[in-house]
């Protein structure tokens, strides 16, 4: 239950908006049709952001606050676009004693994203997640599936540097 | 296809498309996540422009340790070959199909001494496949071939020979229980559902929501057999007066959704499904929904409100789904293994499934999924009433490395554990209920002497906390509060008193929850603290864990007489929890030490105890 508002801001095109509403109007009269439609909703924009909620409450007559009931009750769906950039940072034991709390930090700061959100551009997701079992190369962390060792806080500007 | 005699016709044909060399891949997620992409791929190249060769896919077989797995079929010969890969392949086609020499060193082995086929396994030996019949035979996303194993035959059988009372009775007399876990008899619960046949509308649901951590023998059948599932909706459809029904499965099953969504379409293709079937005025058609992450959607009422678009709440019962399901209407849901079993019940009898079972126990066959600390992993269909004995030692193989088995946790987050004093019970519905278990979906996990039961319970609970919809309180709270104790209690701040308050808690949870998921939420405390309250008592009074597991009762010490003084250790330690000076003997600081185990691992000499 750890889902948020949306952080980032919503950049949907006209073609998804006109996929969305033909897959509502596929939709009409259909019982139960609400799982549906925002399942295809999540696959066209890749996430459920309110402005999405609203068309579909909107063009079903759905109260908004049943439709983000939904959205927030299964897992599945999406509050936040992953960033082009997903950033883990470990804060298992070891990384943590060995100062991974400061590293998340220094990343949050000069990314301007909130750990656990993603920067409203859309670029980079930032989360903290529990040991990877790399405590070896304690802190760890890493970016889309790119592992970085035994860092230091004066690393970070230069990694960050890679992915802008 | 219109006619009976159509079906029988379609049968005749396919069986009569036979070929000199039949080669078949194991193409499901087992399969495919083991790499039997490639070697399905470099067998279809080097057969195309062979006639004589038909390569095909099929369904999971069963033994998931072993995949990928290629069968050879010459002039109805059968030989396994496991663990393939490309290269592996090519050999095989070279040496086997081609030269007509069996390639022994891909085989299965037992005792040493190379096995021709699955089937001459002791693994194999003991089981009786029902609703795994069809898994890892037939290609699965052909029609024709589920036809020529005598499929919609039942189907063709109840629509023409049969009353749909006569039908009900018939499940009712083969002793049919739910395989999803409930275990209520299949037969009643249409029995309950079936009056006022044609007044109302009425659904026909299939649980697929499979969602038990280690229990996957519905997926294996709905990406093996999916046919099997729809023909016994069909059945079932028939037998309380339904014409609609819907298929909940889980959006984390894509391979099975994808075969479903081809089967469905098939079976309108053939007028299985849709109107008029078999020229009979039944109707019966087959949607499929998906689930959205949500275990508690595998409870009965809230897989309902699901499908009906809603946050998957479980809602009171009564009134219960035969008289108010879906849509409010009367609806029966059954698992995908429950439907399984439907068509067999019907070609064969009640009296054949009846005598599937030993003596005494609860009808017909069961599939387990064998995980956790066991030679052979994978799906077992076994006889009711097979006991743990024969399972693990037999079918499974016994337990890896020469540890000693400890105890089987059966029925998953639901369920319980059986200790290896009760290793003898066979396993059937009523037998594991008496020693606090329950089969459940059917998980079997194997725990030998280095698995913490402390940890075990604490696993389970963590998953149900995450997943409590958060409805009512009991389970919502409840869960909550005896994950805390359980934390603490591994964390080595337990008391006695702790142990007590978990009993007590655990009892108010199952007796005060809304649905099955809190229910039987504390099953695994409750089952762990009757059969290893020593381990519990360990943890509380002398803050040890015996399976040394609970990292933070260990501690990892530096045996002087062992230590060299070559500083490695020291080096590699993360936290510099390690001092000493070069060539004398190195000492650990226990209270720097975060038990990440990399010196034990670094050091040469094994001077390194944990304890």
């Amino acid at each position: 239950m750890k889902k948020k508002l949306t952080t980032v801001e919503f950049r949907g095109t006209p073609e998804q908006e006109a996929k969305l509403l033909a897959v509502i109007a596929k939709y009409e009269g259909v019982d139960g049709k609400m799982m549906p439609v925002l399942q295809e909703a999540q696959d066209i924009y890749g996430y459920l952001p309110i402005e999405v909620q609203k068309i579909i409450a909107e063009k079903t007559g759905t109260p908004l606050e049943e439709i983000y009931g939904i959205a927030t009750f299964y897992s599945q769906f999406k509050l936040n676009p992953n960033g082009v950039y997903s950033i883990a940072v470990c804060l298992g034991t070891a990384c943590y004693v060995k100062g991974s709390q400061a590293i998340i930090e220094e990343i949050s700061r000069q990314l301007g994203v909130e750990v656990g959100s993603t920067s409203p551009d859309g670029k980079y997701s930032l989360e903290a997640t529990r040991c990877i079992g790399a405590c070896g190369l304690a802190p760890v962390m890493t970016i889309n599936g790119d592992v970085y060792g035994r860092m230091t806080k004066d690393q970070v500007a230069g990694i960050l540097a890679k992915y802008r | 296809m219109k006619t009976i005699s159509e079906l029988y016709a379609a049968k005749e044909v396919e069986n009569s498309k036979t070929y000199p060399v039949l080669v078949t891949v194991g193409i499901a997620t087992c399969g495919l996540a083991a790499g039997a992409g490639p070697v399905i791929d470099k067998l279809k190249e080097l057969a195309s422009g062979n006639a004589d060769v038909c390569v095909k896919q099929v369904g999971c077989i069963g033994i998931c340790q072993h995949e990928p797995i290629c069968e050879v079929y010459v002039n109805g010969e059968r030989f396994t070959y496991v663990k393939m890969n490309a290269e592996k392949a090519a050999r095989v086609y070279e040496q086997h199909i081609l030269g007509g020499r069996p390639v022994e060193e891909f085989m299965l082995t037992e005792k040493g001494e190379p096995v021709q086929n699955l089937m001459g396994t002791t693994f194999m030996k003991l089981q009786k496949r029902v609703a795994m019949r069809n898994c890892g035979i037939i290609d699965p996303e052909s029609i024709d071939e589920y036809i020529g194993r005598d499929g919609y035959r039942a189907l063709a059988k109840v629509l023409t020979e049969m009353t749909p009372d006569g039908v009900i009775q018939q499940v009712l007399d083969s002793g049919l229980r739910g395989r999803g876990g409930g275990g209520f008899p299949t037969g009643l619960k249409w029995r309950f559902a079936c009056s006022n046949r044609g007044q109302v509308k009425k659904y026909v649901c299939c649980n697929a929501d499979e969602g038990d951590p280690g229990a996957f023998m519905d997926r294996s059948v709905l990406e093996g057999d999916p046919h099997s599932v729809i023909e016994a909706m069909a059945i079932a459809a028939y037998a309380i007066g339904s014409d609609e029904g819907y298929i909940y499965v889980r959006a984390e099953y894509p391979t099975a959704i994808k075969r479903l969504t081809i089967a469905i379409e098939q079976a309108h293709r053939y007028g299985l499904l849709g109107e008029n079937i078999f020229g009979t005025g039944f109707n019966f058609d087959v949607k499929l929904r998906f689930g959205a992450g949500a275990f508690v959607c595998g409870e009965e009422t809230a897989l309902m409100t699901s499908i009906e678009g809603n946050r998957g709440e479980p809602r009171p019962r009564p009134p219960f789904p035969a008289v108010k399901g879906l849509f409010a209407r009367p609806t029966i849901l059954n698992n995908v293994e429950t439907y399984a079993n439907i068509a067999q019940i019907i070609l064969q009898g009640a009296d054949w499934y009846q005598s599937l079972q030993c003596p005494g126990c609860a009808a017909g066959t069961k599939v387990f999924a064998l995980t956790g600390k066991i030679t052979n992993t994978g799906l077992v269909e076994i006889p009711m009433g097979t006991t743990l004995r024969t399972i693990i030692e037999d079918i499974g193989g016994g337990v890896p490395n020469g540890k000693k088995f400890k105890a089987a946790q059966t029925g998953g987050p639901s369920g319980g554990c059986i200790p290896a004093s009760l290793i003898d019970t066979p396993i059937d519905y009523d037998n594991l209920a008496k020693i606090g278990s329950i089969i459940g979906s059917g998980g079997l996990i194997v725990m030998d002497e280095d698995t913490c039961m402390v940890d075990m319970a604490r696993f389970f609970l963590d998953f149900t906390v995450d997943e409590s919809c958060g409805k009512c309180a009991p389970c919502r709270i409840g869960t909550h509060r005896l994950l805390e104790i359980l934390d603490r209690i591994i964390a080595g701040n337990g008391t006695l008193e702790d142990l007590d308050k978990l009993e007590e808690l655990a009892t108010y949870v199952k007796s005060a929850s809304l649905c099955g998921l809190g229910q039987t939420a504390p099953n695994p405390v409750i089952s762990t603290l009757v059969r290893f309250r020593d381990e519990y008592v360990a943890h509380v009074v002398d803050k040890k864990c015996p399976a040394g597991v609970c990292k933070n009762l260990l501690r990892y010490r530096i045996l002087e007489d062992k230590c060299k003084g070559c500083t490695a250790c020291a080096r590699k330690c993360p936290v510099g929890a390690i001092s000493g000076t070069v060539k004398n003997p190195h000492k650990i600081d226990t209270s720097k030490c975060i038990k990440c185990g990399v010196c034990m691992a670094t050091c040469k000499f094994g001077a390194i105890v944990k304890e």
